[in-house]
């Protein structure tokens, strides 16, 4: 594993601690989702019993022995050692996770491994190689649209689909009619993006990376 | 995240069968919602039912002119389809106001109708809760209530219901479809499907244990102009402290219902016919009986005033 173990874990409770906060906003939830859990299950738990599961993954089909409560993340981090998906808050909240399921962007760690059976997933290790990088990978990495990279395969992941979903005509709050086809303007990219939280605040280079890509595309 | 067992339903009503008769089952859908509860210990189900697929993912004409949604469309198609968008314009924006791209993109029909409460304390195991321990008691009475209910609150709960598409459904006076573990299929108006929090917090929907939904029923449309305002903290993917959902019509009248106020969404049906004397009215009647905590008073002002922006907006169009 490249990462150790505690680094990975106290750099996810600062994310989680950020995300968790700006979602959640003035409350106390951020701290209270990672309070020890109390005696609730009344039963006690089944054994797990582990599943097979088969994904194709960057084009690579996987066949994978899970027990059931394994993420899809965690499938892609733990088991298939991809560790180009992040993860951030582990409860939808910052975009970190973020990958694509049959070419539409969700997040990775709100969805179990064996709720994906048969199906296809591309990461940030998928979309393209250091020698062949995605055109979204190159605008991002010549508009500076990051500092630490930790949000930045999340946030690459969503740019690639937010700019399919505006094509396919997906609306948007900020779209102001819900039946024009909408732009790939600024603010609807903003708005669209929002679900990527970014602790080092490279928003408008991302925004810029987006714009250029969107431009060559229109 | 505790230990369950985990099924692919093979039909509806093998779904409800197996839920209905296994203990502590639960069916998952997007699991955007149910997921991160279970992480946090909040939902300890031992028996997973995954339903998604069963075929209820898509949006057909209805013979009276409506739609019927799957309860598995995501709320991304829901949004985005063309029919919605043209017709029943409210509910688009209800979905895009709420939660990210990535979210709804995973999110269905029925998980979001679904989706409980926000409130901090339901969160926080350390915390008494009578909505997730019967009988514990309730840490947001006297304790941090901002974003919580200003009416149809009880002595034992506070908590609003926190989604967005519900209350431009409610609006629409839609109708929740479901099918039960024998097999029995009914309607129930989206009206009566949540509940307010009385004495049982932990019962929030009308839906009996095992019960599917398959599919929500929008009547034919009503024409008018559709809003959705959503005020929050942050200007995206935060959740209300107060929503307003309307459609209104040329000469003045219209329905409203609201959003982050409630343990439901709140509509009061006699209040609609004040629309044309104006937000101050509709919101005095909408409103009647509101017991805000010190935390929340200012939802009351901050519903009128919003009421008031959509109905300004409607005639300046
Ligand atoms: C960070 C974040 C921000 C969010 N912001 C918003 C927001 O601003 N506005 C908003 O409205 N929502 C918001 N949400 C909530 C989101 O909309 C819900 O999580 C989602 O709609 C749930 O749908 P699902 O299919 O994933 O449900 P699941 O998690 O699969 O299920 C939810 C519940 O429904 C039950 N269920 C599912 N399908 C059925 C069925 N067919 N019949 C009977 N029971 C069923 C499950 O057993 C479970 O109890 C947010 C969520 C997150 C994580
Ligand atoms: S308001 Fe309801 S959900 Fe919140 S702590 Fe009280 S009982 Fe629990
Ligand atoms: S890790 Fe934060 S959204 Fe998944
Ligand atoms: S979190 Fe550091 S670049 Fe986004």
């Amino acid at each position: 594993m490249p990462n150790s173990p505690e680094i990975s874990i106290s750099r996810r409770g600062v994310l989680a601690g950020s995300a968790a906060s700006a979602v959640i906003a003035a409350t106390t939830a951020g701290a209270a989702q990672r309070a020890a859990p109390a005696t609730l299950a009344p039963l006690p738990a089944p054994a797990p019993q582990p599943m097979p599961v088969s994904l194709t993954v960057n084009g690579k089909v996987q066949r994978l022995s899970l027990d059931p409560r394994t993420t899809l993340l965690d499938a892609l981090r733990e088991h298939l050692h991809l560790t180009g998906t992040k993860k951030g808050c582990d409860h939808g909240q910052c975009g970190a996770c973020t990958v694509m399921v049959e070419g539409v962007r969700i997040n990775s760690c709100l969805s179990l491994a064996v709720m994906h059976e048969g199906d296809t997933i591309t990461t940030i290790e998928g979309l393209g190689t250091p020698d062949k990088l995605h055109p979204m990978q190159a605008a991002f990495v010549k508009h500076d649209g990051y500092q630490c990279g930790y949000c930045t395969p999340g946030q690459i992941c969503s740019a690639v689909a937010v700019l399919d979903e505006i094509k396919r005509g997906v609306p948007s709050h900020v779209s102001v009619s819900l039946t024009d086809h909408p732009q790939a303007t600024n603010i609807e990219m903003r708005e669209r993006m929002s679900g990527n939280i970014c602790r080092c605040g490279a928003y408008s280079n991302i925004a810029e990376a987006m714009a250029e890509i969107a431009g060559e595309n229109a | 995240m505790k230990a369950f067992t985990y099924e692919r339903a093979g039909s509806a009503a093998d779904a409800a069968a197996k839920v209905a008769s296994t203990p502590n089952a639960k069916f998952i859908a997007g699991g955007t919602n149910l997921l991160d509860l279970m992480k946090i210990e909040v939902e300890t189900p031992q028996h997973l039912v995954e339903v998604n697929g069963l075929g209820f993912d898509k949006i057909e004409a209805t013979p009276e002119g409506g739609l019927r949604i799957g309860a598995l469309v995501r709320n991304t198609n829901l949004a985005s389809d063309a029919r919605v968008r043209r017709d029943y314009g409210v509910l688009s924006r209800a979905i895009v106001a709420g939660a990210s791209g990535q979210l709804r993109n995973k999110a269905t029909t029925a998980g979001n109708l679904l989706q409980r409460t926000r409130c901090p304390y339901f969160y926080d195991t350390n915390q008494p809760c009578n909505k997730r321990q019967a009988g514990s008691g309730c840490a947001a009475i006297g304790g941090y209530s901002r974003q919580l209910a200003i009416i149809g609150t009880s002595d034992a709960c506070i908590a609003t219901y926190p989604g967005d598409m519900a209350v431009a459904m409610r609006v629409l006076d839609a109708q929740v479809e479901t099918i039960d573990a024998r097999g029995q299929a009914r309607v129930i108006p989206i009206a009566d499907f949540h509940r307010l929090p009385g004495t049982t917090p932990r019962i929030e929907t009308a839906l009996a244990p095992g019960e599917l939904i398959t599919a929500v029923t929008l009547p034919k449309p009503i024409g008018g102009q559709h809003f959705y305002e959503k005020v929050r903290d942050r200007a995206s993917y935060a959740f209300a402290l107060v929503s307003v959902a309307a459609v209104i019509q040329k000469d003045g009248s219209g329905r409203v219902a609201l959003g982050g106020v409630a343990h439901k969404p709140w509509r009061v049906e006699a209040a609609e016919a004040q629309m044309p004397a104006g937000s101050r009215a509709v919101a005095a009647q909408l409103l009647a009986g509101a017991r805000p905590t010190r935390d929340n008073a200012f939802k009351v002002p901050l519903a009128e005033r919003t009421l008031a922006a959509v109905m300004n907006e409607a005639r300046a169009a």
